[in-house]
């Protein structure tokens, strides 16, 4: 819409509207932050902002009783995360472009099934996964994590790219064919550049879903070992038996938030639309 | 540089449609080839196959002495430019000339030498570091042309290379296609949908008509010996007129009066009852302004011009006219294949600038008998055209390309076959 076209109270409506929004969908965020700076005193006072600010939920976490848990649960996390991730993103984007590109039997089919593995629901799985697992000796290791998330990841990765790759004007390619190209040269030097802020925006997609995940992680884990930071949260004690570690929990859920504030603020230049602008008149 | 050759050319699609039907075609070296016809006549689809993008059903397509049907594009040697430009919007327009030479991993002063001299050629020199999508249509234009030619290509390919530009802009690139090949004396195909840029291009045209060859010829001898209703119909704006006439012994009766060909232009017409009459727009006159010389050679008739356009240099006028059902509607049939719409059946008559004729009140009109066709409404062939040729006047055999109009093509073109 045309800012204006618009009247000054529709203006106006628009800017309530948007700041109920936003402070609905953030508010728990900055609570979040708050208790993390909390003293355990403090956390029940119901009171918004800390009375004293301290370092405490942190430190204890980082580099506290804690630490041994979250560290190696963050390295879980990213490592297991960034691999699927890649996985999923360089299969998609060959399946993604063969959907895109070429008529075969069973085209539909692929997408059909993977809409379908997409909308299964987890928890129905993770009961056969984790003895399938036992039996096979992939419990409690990366793989054994990976590969359950590359089927979450995939199907929504090949969606976004085959949607992606279908606007890419397919002349690109047969101009790059007629210019001396192999099938390979004109995918990798016209294609794949072209296709860069949707891999982007499928990579983040799928980067997230890995990183939120908790059924699995919580499942096919039981150590350290593998156990990702959504699943190791759980395990995290308080100073007494009484006592709820709710402001390490606070301080555990800011720090693995920050990544992904991260590699939004990364990629969001990437993630250009248009980029294809200029190919082809009209 | 090479000659293309295609030999009994057959695109079957998958669902049965069959594009291009028995094409056969000596393009030689050097010349210059339109492919032209109404849209869904298979002229891209043909030119799809030469250059590899679309499989060839039956038939041989050689290039240069060798068969290329079973050759992936890459392997032809043939540059292309599409009708979307295809410019790689990722790569400046420097990367985007130079990509072929990339792809041959040509060594990096020579791919420098080659675009300079491409961009150099075609005006493109500041643009070379910006990218497609902040040029303007006509300097996209000239970059696809620039990728076409850096390569040293056995021949050019054009996919209705002008159709997305402006009416101004469309006449100078095609003045610049022109001048360009013949400066560099490359074979070029060229796929067009309009007529104008047949004519004004092409060393030989080709007239394509769902998928069958319908002429190939000079702009020239489409123009004045159209072979039937279809190519007369398509070749020249605005179009031949047609009108029905009935035979009677040797006189045609038509709605405007009753004629008698000369004998240059007639045909044995005995045993036929209706023909169409053909004449070009500008084969009528306002009969006040035509000299004393040449009005034996034509005939003079009453008109009503009911719409007069004066354009300057010329003027067109109107004539309205009732034709017989079956003719309306085998005129209305043709005017559908042409991608136009008569809505009634008239004459275009092209009047002398000077002519004070009036609208709307019956007029002389006075028509050149020596340029007019005679056509069989059944088959739409050009009578006169096949008497012609029966008596040896004409001595090109029309509707097949044999090698004698390839030759004659080549040697006006191929006299300055220099490369930049």
């Amino acid at each position: 819409m045309d800012e204006q076209q618009l009247s000054r109270g529709t203006k106006a409506w628009w800017w309530v509207a948007g700041v109920v929004v936003i402070v609905y969908a953030l508010f728990p965020v900055a609570w979040i932050v708050s208790l993390s700076f909390k003293t355990p005193s403090d956390l029940a006072n119901l009171q918004f902002l800390p009375t004293n600010w301290v370092w405490d939920n942190y430190d204890n976490i980082l580099a506290g009783d804690a630490q041994d848990l979250f560290l190696s649960a963050l390295r879980n996390s990213i490592g297991i995360s960034l691999i699927a991730t890649f996985i999923s993103v360089v299969l998609a984007t060959f399946c993604a472009y063969a959907i895109a590109r070429l008529d075969f039997p069973g085209k539909r089919l692929i997408l059909t099934t993977a809409l379908a593995v997409a909308i299964f629901p987890v928890i129905s799985i993770v009961t056969p996964l984790f003895n399938l697992w036992r039996n096979i000796g992939l419990y409690d290791t990366w793989p054994g994590l990976i590969i359950p998330y590359l089927s979450l990841t995939l199907p929504i990765s090949i969606w976004t790219l085959s949607a992606f790759f279908r606007q890419i004007p397919w002349e690109l390619e047969q101009a790059a064919q007629v210019d001396g190209a192999t099938t390979w040269q004109a995918f990798r030097k016209v294609i794949v550049p072209l296709a860069t802020p949707g891999v982007f925006t499928t990579a983040i997609i799928s980067f997230f879903i890995a990183w939120n995940d908790f059924v699995y992680g919580i499942s096919l884990t039981s150590t350290e070992a593998a156990r990702p930071v959504p699943a190791a949260l759980a395990f995290f004690t308080g100073a007494s038996q009484f006592e709820e570690p709710t402001g390490a929990i606070a301080a555990a859920a800011v720090v693995v938030t920050i990544p992904v504030v991260i590699l939004v603020l990364l990629f969001q230049r990437r993630i250009v639309s248009g980029l294809t602008q200029g190919a082809v008149k009209g | 540089m090479a000659a293309i050759t295609l030999k009994d050319i057959n695109k079957r699609y998958g669902d049965g449609f069959h594009a291009v039907k028995d094409v056969s075609l000596d393009i030689a070296d050097g010349e210059f080839v339109i492919l032209v016809g109404p849209s869904g006549c298979g002229k891209s689809t043909l030119l799809r196959m030469i250059v590899g993008l679309e499989d060839i059903t039956s038939g041989e397509l050689r290039i240069g002495d060798e068969r290329v049907n079973e050759k992936a594009p890459r392997d032809r040697n043939l540059s292309m430019v599409f009708q979307n430009y295809a410019l790689y919007p990722h790569l400046t327009v420097y990367e985007n000339i130079a990509f072929p030479l990339r792809l041959a991993k040509t060594p990096d002063k020579e791919v420098d030498e080659r675009v300079r001299r491409a961009s150099d050629l075609l005006e493109l020199d500041e643009h070379l570091d910006r990218k497609p999508a902040n040029l303007s249509g006509g300097q996209r234009q000239r970059v696809a042309m620039g990728r076409a030619i850096v390569r040293e290509a056995q021949a050019f390919l054009f996919d209705e290379p002008l159709s997305n530009l402006d009416a101004k802009l469309r006449g100078q690139m095609r003045t610049e296609i022109s001048r360009l090949q013949k400066r560099l004396g490359i074979t070029t195909v060229y796929v067009t949908h309009d007529q104008v840029e047949a004519m004004t291009l092409g060393d030989r045209v080709v007239v394509l008509r769902r998928g069958v060859v319908q002429q190939v010829d000079s702009p020239r001898e489409l123009y004045e010996n159209p072979v039937n209703l279809f190519v007369a119909g398509f070749i020249g704006s605005p179009p031949m007129n047609f009108i029905s006439a009935t035979v009677v012994g040797d006189q045609l009766h038509t709605p405007f009066g009753e004629w008698t060909l000369p004998a240059s232009r007639s045909a044995d017409l005995s045993g036929r009852e209706v023909v169409l009459l053909g004449a070009r727009p500008e084969a009528f006159e306002d009969a006040s302004v035509v000299s004393d010389t040449v009005r034996d050679h034509g005939v003079t008739f009453d008109a009503t011009i009911d719409v007069i356009e004066w354009l300057g240099n010329e003027q067109y006028a109107y004539v309205p006219y009732e034709a017989p059902e079956d003719i309306r509607a085998r005129l209305a049939e043709l005017e559908r294949e042409l991608d136009s719409e008569a809505l009634r059946t008239q004459l275009v008559v092209a009047l002398d600038a000077s002519s004070r004729v009036p609208e709307g009140r019956p007029a002389k009109l006075w028509l050149d008998l020596r340029r007019v066709h005679v056509f069989d409404p059944e088959s739409g062939d050009n009578l006169t055209v096949k008497a012609m040729s029966a008596r040896g006047e004409r001595v090109v055999d029309a509707g097949a390309a044999t090698a004698a109009p390839a030759g004659e093509a080549a040697a006006e073109t191929g006299e300055t076959p220099t490369v930049p």
